[in-house]
């Protein structure tokens, strides 16, 4: 155990009086040393500890991406409630990648990026801050740019149903992290799924423009839709292990959804199709090519990662 | 449970069972102290007790349902055990040190706080005297929280609680966000006095 604070009784009413006493914790991290203190991290029986460190950080990075694209709405949304809502599903969000990056240290700390001795660090920040783009797990509707409100509503509707109905299944995981992680993470999402629904009829049911804005921004994202259902080789390895999702298996659930959606707004669904992956790269699954799950990734990712990481990358053993 | 332990009402157990069914999960509190530690123990959890929400600090970790556990562990050290609101909760940190300091000041100087992630929060875990306390904070105490068989379903309309104006009193009052000041709490307002407010919203 870290050195403690040692505050007043009446700390709670002074902004400051926790800044100043015994506080030289990493200067970017929460500051809790560990988010699973105490929790059993042990590996199930049958189980690749490597492997499922990797599934981790797909769904953590899932959430880490999204999070960061949505926290760029704060002080810049329509209006103060949805500034606000916008800024608490990311906060959700983070919350769900801290706990799954954690869960992959603990599983596997070889993917763990190495940082000189003494640094302050904490694994989950090091997998967030250090790895490179390309290390980054996540399917790519997590990272393309916002768009306008509209946009930004659609993704959160497509992201929540499919990510919604995943945890419900991986609440059922033979990790019992994972388990808890995800049935934690269906209560979050089950209102992330409602404010988006419920903003799409708005939007679609609107003015013409913001009928137009709506359409455009499902049209913008529905190429990076169908890698959600596609089954990578680690995912299938975890299904197969009882800890993790096919996502392939929860396509119809999901799809259901989804279409009750449109049918109550009277939106047609988007007639693009999907986004190749990279062809012939390195890990190419054939004909779709390599996708965000392999590490592929579109370019506005690298500047995001970017801007995400450099003030950490600058100061890796900044105290505060 | 002895009446020494007794903070507040929280603790009393069988009172919250005969108030409410729905309160009558908590699994706090239940170990039995070995003989020759049952003051220690009481000792500890008293401590932990009095340690409150830094969000909301008319609430302690117990009315808040967060302080799940305080015992002796094998090796003699005691260990609360705290469970995140939601996932992001940023105010885990604080509680932690908080509940240390309470402990340390109590004499237990090695004191541990570890997380628990199962079975995940609940509002219906807040006990009377936090819904009391909330409410004469101007906040509106969450209902009882969704239960639900299968996979959830898709509300494309504003839930319909049975939220009264903690100000005035008033049932005519209008959601204004699901998303209010905090990740628990939804953003209310009363039609009759004007005023907004939060409600704790259920989960």
């Amino acid at each position: 155990m870290p050195d403690v604070r040692t505050h007043e009784p009446d700390e709670h009413d002074n902004a400051y009086s926790g800044l100043l006493v015994n506080d030289a914790h990493w200067a970017f991290g929460t500051d809790f040393e560990d988010p699973l203190a105490g929790v059993d991290t042990t590996v199930p029986d049958g189980v690749d500890p490597a492997t499922l460190a990797t599934y981790c950080l797909m769904l953590g990075d899932d959430a880490l991406v999204l999070s960061q694209r949505l926290a760029e709405w704060c002080s810049n949304a329509p209006d103060l409630e949805e500034d606000i809502a916008l800024s608490n599903i990311a906060l959700d969000l983070l919350g769900q990648a801290r706990l799954l990056l954690a869960r992959a240290a603990a599983a596997d700390g070889s993917q763990v990026p190495a940082l000189p001795d003494g640094s302050p660090v904490p694994d989950e920040d090091r997998l967030a801050f250090f790895r490179d783009g390309v290390q980054f797990r996540n399917v790519r509707l997590a990272e393309v740019p916002n768009g306008d409100f509209a946009q930004t509503i659609a993704r959160i509707l497509l992201f929540s149903s499919w990510r919604l109905a995943l945890f419900e299944e991986l609440s059922h995981s033979r990790d019992a992290v994972l388990a808890a992680v995800a049935a934690k993470g269906v209560k979050e999402l089950t209102y992330h799924r409602d404010f988006a629904g419920r903003w799409f009829l708005t939007l679609a049911r609107g003015t013409d423009e913001s009928r137009r804005r709506l359409l455009a921004g499902l049209d913008a994202l529905w190429p990076y839709w169908a890698e959600l259902f596609e089954t990578h080789e680690v995912e299938r390895a975890t299904a197969l292990a009882g800890v993790g999702v096919d996502p392939a298996g929860i396509a119809a659930d999901v799809d259901a959804v989804v279409e009750q959606v449109l049918a109550v707004s009277g939106v047609d669904r988007p007639a693009v199709p999907p986004l190749a992956g990279v062809q012939g790269s390195k890990g190419d699954k054939g004909s779709t090519g390599s996708k965000g799950r392999d590490g592929r990734h579109t370019e506005a990712h690298s500047r995001m990662i970017a801007e995400m990481q450099v003030v950490a990358r600058a100061h890796p053993r900044g105290q505060w | 449970m002895t009446a020494a332990l007794r903070r507040g009402p929280a603790f009393d157990r069988g009172q919250v069972l005969g108030q409410d069914p729905v309160l009558g999960q908590d699994p706090m509190f239940d170990q039995e102290p070995a003989p020759g530690r049952d003051s220690m123990l009481e000792r500890a959890r008293q401590a932990a007790s009095a340690v409150v929400d830094p969000e909301l600090p008319m609430l302690t970790l117990v009315d808040l349902g967060v302080l799940r556990d305080v015992r002796i562990d094998d090796d003699g050290v005691v260990t609360a055990a705290i469970t995140p609101t939601y996932s992001g909760c940023p105010a885990m940190a604080t509680m932690r040190d908080d509940l240390l300091r309470e402990l340390q000041a109590a004499g237990f100087a090695d004191a541990r706080v570890r997380v628990v992630l199962e079975p995940a929060w609940t509002t219906d875990w807040i006990t009377p005297a936090g819904r009391a306390a909330l409410a004469a904070a101007g906040i509106s105490p969450p209902g009882p929280a969704p239960r639900r068989s299968g996979p959830v379903l898709l509300q494309l309309v504003p839930p319909r609680r049975a939220v009264r104006c903690p100000q005035c009193g008033s049932d005519d009052v209008v959601v204004g966000s699901e998303f209010g000041s905090t990740a628990c709490k939804a953003l209310y307002r009363c039609r009759s006095c004007l005023e907004p407010f939060d409600h704790v919203k259920e989960i």
